[in-house]
């Protein structure tokens, strides 16, 4: 059952992953992420992280994307332009990439002591993962919350800048 | 059925895939000419991390590790945020999301 669902759900992320790169219409791309980041949920959840599941869906899935996917309507964004101006991405990027994965996948298929995923080893509870947030990881938290609050100024500040600047030229 | 639940599937498969996503999302990053989609990309490879944070919480037990991946969820959410302000800004002031033409800071 594991095997299915990670061979499965593996499967739909690769290729959403793909996609992305395929597709030339930005809306396209977006809606394959969002693909992969649900099947990736799912990937959490075979590894036991309930709460992570939950939460790759409703922020990564649910907020996020539908950010990016609003962007992408607001722009009016058409297809990509095809245009030569990565010469140095093609000849340098694509083997370091290529050279990048071979060593990181060496390294992970020669690693001892890596166990096994099965379905009867149970979930961390969001009980489990809350204590340790809330007792020991608490000020990390707080500041993640005042972080968060300084993007929203931030956002709002810069997606008003284009009006503050009219008004003030009149 | 309880064989079903027996089977395995090794941790090292999870990081393969993490880092499968990685590569991938790193040529996106390379080959796309779309301001969103280069974003796109980056939100791309901060998943493939946090499947690897996921995995390694699973084979050490560890909830640090997730609790980290919670972090880098907000983390990614407020850069997405701000991220997508200065599209939309860059937008009004250029007309265009072709990365090609977005080559200097000032207009």
């Amino acid at each position: 059952m594991h095997l299915i669902l990670f061979i499965v759900f593996a499967g739909f992320c690769l290729a959403g992953a793909i996609n992305l790169l395929l597709q030339s219409h930005p809306i396209s791309s977006s809606l394959s992420l969002i693909v992969v980041m649900t099947s990736l949920a799912v990937l959490y959840l075979l590894l036991g992280a309930e709460f992570l599941a939950a939460a790759q869906v409703i922020v990564y899935a649910g907020a996020i994307m539908v950010l990016f996917t609003f962007v992408v309507m607001l722009l009016n964004a058409g297809r990509e332009e095809r245009t030569m101006g990565s010469g140095v991405a093609r000849v340098v990027g694509f083997p370091a990439v290529v050279a990048g994965l071979a060593a990181v996948a060496t390294v992970i298929l020669q690693a001892q002591g890596l166990g096994t995923a099965t379905l009867k080893d149970g979930i961390t509870s969001t009980e489990e993962l809350s204590t340790v947030l809330f007792t020991k990881l608490l000020l990390p938290f707080e500041v993640t919350s005042v972080l968060i609050l300084i993007a929203i100024l931030g956002a709002v500040a810069l997606a008003r800048h284009g009006d503050g600047e009219r008004t003030a030229g009149k | 059925m309880n064989s079903l639940l027996a089977q395995e599937v090794p941790l090292s498969w999870y990081l393969l895939l993490s880092a499968l996503l990685f590569a991938l999302g790193v040529v996106g990053f390379l080959i796309k000419r779309n301001l969103i989609t280069v974003f796109m990309s980056i939100e791309l490879m901060l998943n493939a991390v946090n499947l690897s944070f996921v995995t390694f919480a699973h084979q050490w037990h560890a909830v640090k590790g997730q609790i980290f991946v919670f972090f880098v969820m907000m983390v990614a959410a407020a850069e997405a945020a701000v991220g997508l302000a200065i599209i939309i800004a860059v937008f009004r002031a250029r007309a265009t999301l072709a990365v090609d033409r977005i080559d200097l800071m000032k207009l």
